[in-house]
């Protein structure tokens, strides 16, 4: 192979181009997957892995990048925070990958900041979370709260009248973060602290009866009501059997969700959560040419037609493909050059339109908000007019609302608070 | 023979079919709107609908339960709305959703889903509960004429005295009379009429009732200026919330007993291995797993008939953890005999291979187990109180779980040897018990019934690869609180700590109960080291 090389080297530039640059020049770019494939995420996160893989066939089928292959380095962070920072370790410096998909919870993305920044890395983020945070290696292509979270209440007063809210969710960074932005939000519309209740539940609650009874008895009051819920994972099913065994259907309380999508609801008996709704930048339903072609090229690789598609998954398709472009712009995959070329980058969503990563390496994305059928789908009821910039720093909680995030120059600042004009650290 | 009838039928079909083709013809209005149906966006469907209801009135309750359940189809073929459901595996039957007609020619791929949104849902079931309220059965006029409750005015009002006139029933009378005492207190000018209202709503519990009475109270948002009745009201709602806080009891007192008996199937098994063999099984969170898994896998293999499968699926259950707890037993834990740390660490790993292999066998996703229809639903005693069908049965199955134990352990001869090596192992192997096989037995029992509690988990939370994680811990605690090895200790541990749960949670929340429980459970066994009913013998000291 080598003396092939060298070969080839000499009958091509009289010895100029040395024999190891060309090998360099063919190697594969390796690519880190970093989702837990056991534990108790795995039940979300392998889906991503699989996504993964499938954009870098697809990839490699149509040339490669650069016109080098792209090899996939998977590893198991098995669901344990702390091992996430490891592997990442692993994949940056024995790996030596050029990019790192991966992360679903809050915590083990909190995990990984700090080694990717120690060794300059580069990490694209693919799910909704609760903002307050802007890294310079890092690409957020779920949503922000306000490209979730905020739209949803606007909808839920003006289609619904919704009074009276309950903010329930499982006790942990995401839910947290999210129902202090919204009860500020409320608080902001002048909505009194008598009509928000709020509740947190341990991760994987699965006696709801007394909660389930408490919401009836707030949600009877004479005035509409409606559910926020960012309960979380396996919650759900439990949470939801209640509700409709307790005889409350979505046109007496409905409820939103902002963690349950379709891949959620595959392993469900849909029937008692009908009409419930959800919201997010994308569902498996949407009828766009892209989409549908998505949806066939992953049955084809997953080998089942019965599989879903997700959020998330819209999100790591985004996040790699942008990445592709900012490559090929680049003509490396140098981090730096990566960095610098992502700003501004755009792409096709499935959900229609075309996503444009900003400056502070957050999406514009559009917000959909779907009721749940019995098939386990969504029936998109609502969506936003234009493209909704995410925001890292919300501008509802009062500590982070002169706070903005811009990796251009002049700024090139993660939390660069706008009234001293001075960037601040950040501690993750 | 068949021959023939299934002609006579035909003949009768085509001809109750040009009957009703001439009614529809003379009212074309109906059928184009149907057409509008099947085109129009959500909004459109609104005003439709409305159009609908004045034309076609009650002829139009089939096709608006039709659309209410999502069965609605548009067959553009016949210009037709069809109802479709399934049947079976794969298998649809077609009918004209209008008049019930079954049709054979409708194609699947040819006809237009008329999608339903919430806005629309409920348009419907106002639009239902209207012509149900004169001509449904006494659950559906109970139920419409309590939906009027909820918004009283003209039209409502009209319509429950009118159906005043016709209803039979008293329990839907008084709920009709409810609605029109709603209406006279805020209409009426008569101070007496008004205060008799109150006196009739003072007896109600429906949360209506007492919304439109808190407003007439001294300091309501109606700003009563009539004394005597804003006193009268006060009063009611006092007396009413005095009922309602009994009633709100008497339901967490329920919800305790049915945590309790979730805890109860999860733990009894747990208590019964650790009892006999004082062996720390950190697999056990897993056999309720597998029994939840046989539940699935039996659904899977009799997909027509899920009402029954769950009858199947407990003896299969109880079957399949069974023999993977005697295989864990022969191969590692008789092993280990005596060396708890070493039993505890194994079993551990134990349980880690057993979730991971179903992630491998099943993929890492919940799998869909569906309840039956009869376990859903709930049993309404009163507006405050009804009882939910799931738990119900999972309160009674646990009653049954825990008699046939007793049984077992008290009247047959492995009871017996259960009972002497948990006793005084030593002695009753020289009594000629042969103590492996008691264990090996024992072990399969214990794995078996929380095999069976797996089959009532799978009606109540996911099916996955995590199930058994998330009730370990709570069996444990149930296990070292009642005492192990003692069934009496684990019932009444189960239910106490359930019932417990279910009254500090909506004060302190589930976060804080959690915590608050692990605290009471480590200064509990500060105490008493062996749980409330500690084993007895010379063997336990």
């Amino acid at each position: 192979m080598k003396a092939g090389n060298t070969i080839a080297g000499l009958a091509l530039g009289l010895g100029l181009a040395s024999s190891s640059l060309v090998a360099q020049d063919q190697d594969p770019i390796k690519v880190g997957v970093l989702h837990s494939l056991s534990g108790t995420m795995a039940i979300s996160e392998t889906t991503l892995k699989d996504t993964v893989l499938m954009m870098i066939e697809e990839q490699n089928q149509n040339g490669g990048l650069l016109g080098r292959q792209i090899e996939p380095v998977v590893v198991d962070p098995a669901s344990d925070w702390p091992l996430f920072a490891e592997r990442a370790r692993e994949l940056l410096v024995q790996e030596e990958v050029d990019v790192i998909f991966g992360a679903w919870t809050s915590v083990s993305r909190k995990s990984v900041l700090p080694v990717i920044e120690e060794l300059d890395g580069l990490l694209y983020y693919p799910v909704q979370y609760e903002g307050e945070e802007s890294s310079e290696n890092v690409f957020y292509t779920g949503a922000a709260p306000n490209q979730q979270a905020i739209p949803v209440m606007d909808y839920l007063m003006e289609a619904y009248g919704i009074e009276r809210w309950v903010l329930a969710g499982t006790d942990y960074v995401y839910p947290r973060t999210t129902n202090r932005i919204l009860e500020s939000y409320l608080k902001m519309l002048d909505v009194a602290d008598e009509d928000i209740m709020i509740n947190y539940t341990p991760f994987g609650h699965s006696d709801w009866q007394s909660i389930v009874s408490e919401i009836r008895r707030f949600g009877s009051a004479g005035r509409r009501t409606a559910v926020i819920s960012t309960i979380n994972g396996d919650a759900n099913v439990p949470f939801y059997r209640e509700l409709s065994n307790q005889g409350i259907s979505p046109l007496d309380i409905p409820v939103v969700a902002f963690s349950v999508g379709e891949q959620e609801l595959s392993g469900v008996d849909t029937g008692p959560l009908v009409g419930h709704m959800a919201a997010w930048n994308y569902f498996q339903s949407v009828e766009t040419e892209a989409n549908a072609q998505f949806i066939e090229h992953w049955h084809e690789f997953i080998g089942n037609d019965e599989r879903v598609t997700n959020d998330p998954m819209e999100a790591t398709y985004i996040g790699f493909n942008m990445w592709v472009k900012a490559v090929e712009q680049a003509g490396t995959t140098d981090v730096a050059a990566v960095e610098d070329a992502m700003i501004g980058i755009e792409v096709p969503n499935l959900s229609g339109g075309m996503a444009v990563m900003n400056e502070n390496h957050h999406l514009s994305k559009p917000v959909l908000i779907g009721e749940i059928q019995d098939d386990g789908q969504f029936e998109v009821v609502w969506e936003t007019r234009d493209l909704i910039p995410g925001d890292a720093w919300s501008d509802f909680l009062p500590g982070s609302r002169d706070f903005i995030s811009d990796w251009t120059p002049p700024i090139e600042c993660g939390k660069y608070n706008t009234e001293t004009e001075t960037c601040e650290s950040q501690d993750y | 023979m068949s021959r023939t009838f299934s002609r006579l039928s035909l003949f009768l079909a085509l001809l109750w079919m040009s009957v009703t083709d001439a009614a529809e013809s003379g009212d074309p209005s109906i059928d184009s709107l149907l057409q509008d149906l099947a085109q129009a966006n959500l909004m459109e469907k609104v005003s439709i609908l409305e159009q609908l209801e004045t034309s076609g009135g009650r002829d139009m309750l089939p096709l608006f339960q039709t659309m209410l359940q999502g069965d609605l189809y548009f067959d553009e073929a016949s210009g037709r709305m069809v109802r479709l459901v399934e049947d079976g595996e794969d298998a649809m039957t077609a009918t004209d959703a209008l008049t019930g007609e079954s049709l054979e020619s409708v194609v699947e791929d040819q006809v237009v889903d008329i999608r339903v949104n919430n806005l629309l849902r409920m348009r419907l079931t106002e639009s239902i509960a209207r012509v149900e309220l004169m001509e449904g059965d006494v659950s559906q006029r109970r139920e419409a004429a309590r939906s009027m409750l909820d918004d009283i005015n003209g039209r409502s009002v009209n319509l429950l005295r009118e159906a005043r006139e016709s209803e039979t029933q008293e329990s839907v009378l008084k709920i009709i009379n409810t609605g029109l005492a709603m209406h006279r207190l805020t209409l009426a000018d008569d101070r007496q009429e008004r205060l008799d209202a109150i006196a009739l709503l003072e007896q109600r519990l429906e949360r209506p009732v007492l919304n439109l009475l808190e407003r007439y109270t001294p300091d309501g948002s109606a700003g009563e200026t009539d004394t005597a009745v804003a006193g009268a009201a006060a009063e009611a709602v006092e007396n009413i919330e005095r009922r309602s806080r009994f009633y709100r009891f008497i339901e967490q007192l329920l919800f305790g007993l049915s945590l309790g008996s979730v805890l109860f199937l999860a733990a009894v098994g747990l208590s019964v291995t650790f009892g006999v063999m004082g062996v720390i099984n950190m697999a056990h969170g897993e056999m309720l797993m597998l029994g939840a898994y046989t539940t699935y896998v039996i659904q899977q293999a009799m997909p027509g008939l899920i009402a029954h499968s769950l009858w199947l699926a407990i003896p299969a259950a109880f079957l399949v953890a069974a023999s993977v707890g005697i295989l864990i037993q022969r191969l590692v834990i008789r092993h280990l005999n005596g060396r708890p740390l070493e039993t505890l660490l194994a079993t551990f790993g134990i349980s880690l291979i057993l979730q991971q292999t179903v992630r491998v066998v099943f993929s890492p996703l919940n799998q869909r187990v569906v309840s039956p229809e009869w376990m859903s639903g709930s049993i309404e005693i009163n507006p405050v109180l009804s009882l939910t069908n799931n738990r119900l049965f999972i309160f009674f199955f646990a009653l049954i779980i825990l008699a046939l134990l007793m049984f077992i352990l008290k009247k047959t001869s492995l009871g017996l040897n259960v009972r002497a090596v948990s006793q005084n192992r030593n002695m009753a192997k020289a009594m000629g018990i042969r103590t492996e096989w008691v264990d090996a037995m024992t072990f399969g029992l214990g794995s078996g019934i929380a095999g069976i509690g797996g089959v009532a988990l799978s009606q109540l939370t996911n099916v996955g690869p995590n199930l058994g994680q998330a009730y370990i811990v709570d069996s444990f605690m149930v296990v070292v609180f009642g005492g192990a090895g003692n069934l009496l200790g684990t019932v009444v541990g189960a239910f106490s700590l359930g019932t417990a749960r279910m009254f500090i949670e909506p004060s302190m929340g589930a976060v804080l109960a959690n915590i608050l429980f692990l605290l009471f459970i480590i200064v509990f066994i500060q105490f008493r080291p062996k749980g409330l009913f500690p084993q007895r013998g010379r063997a336990a000291e």
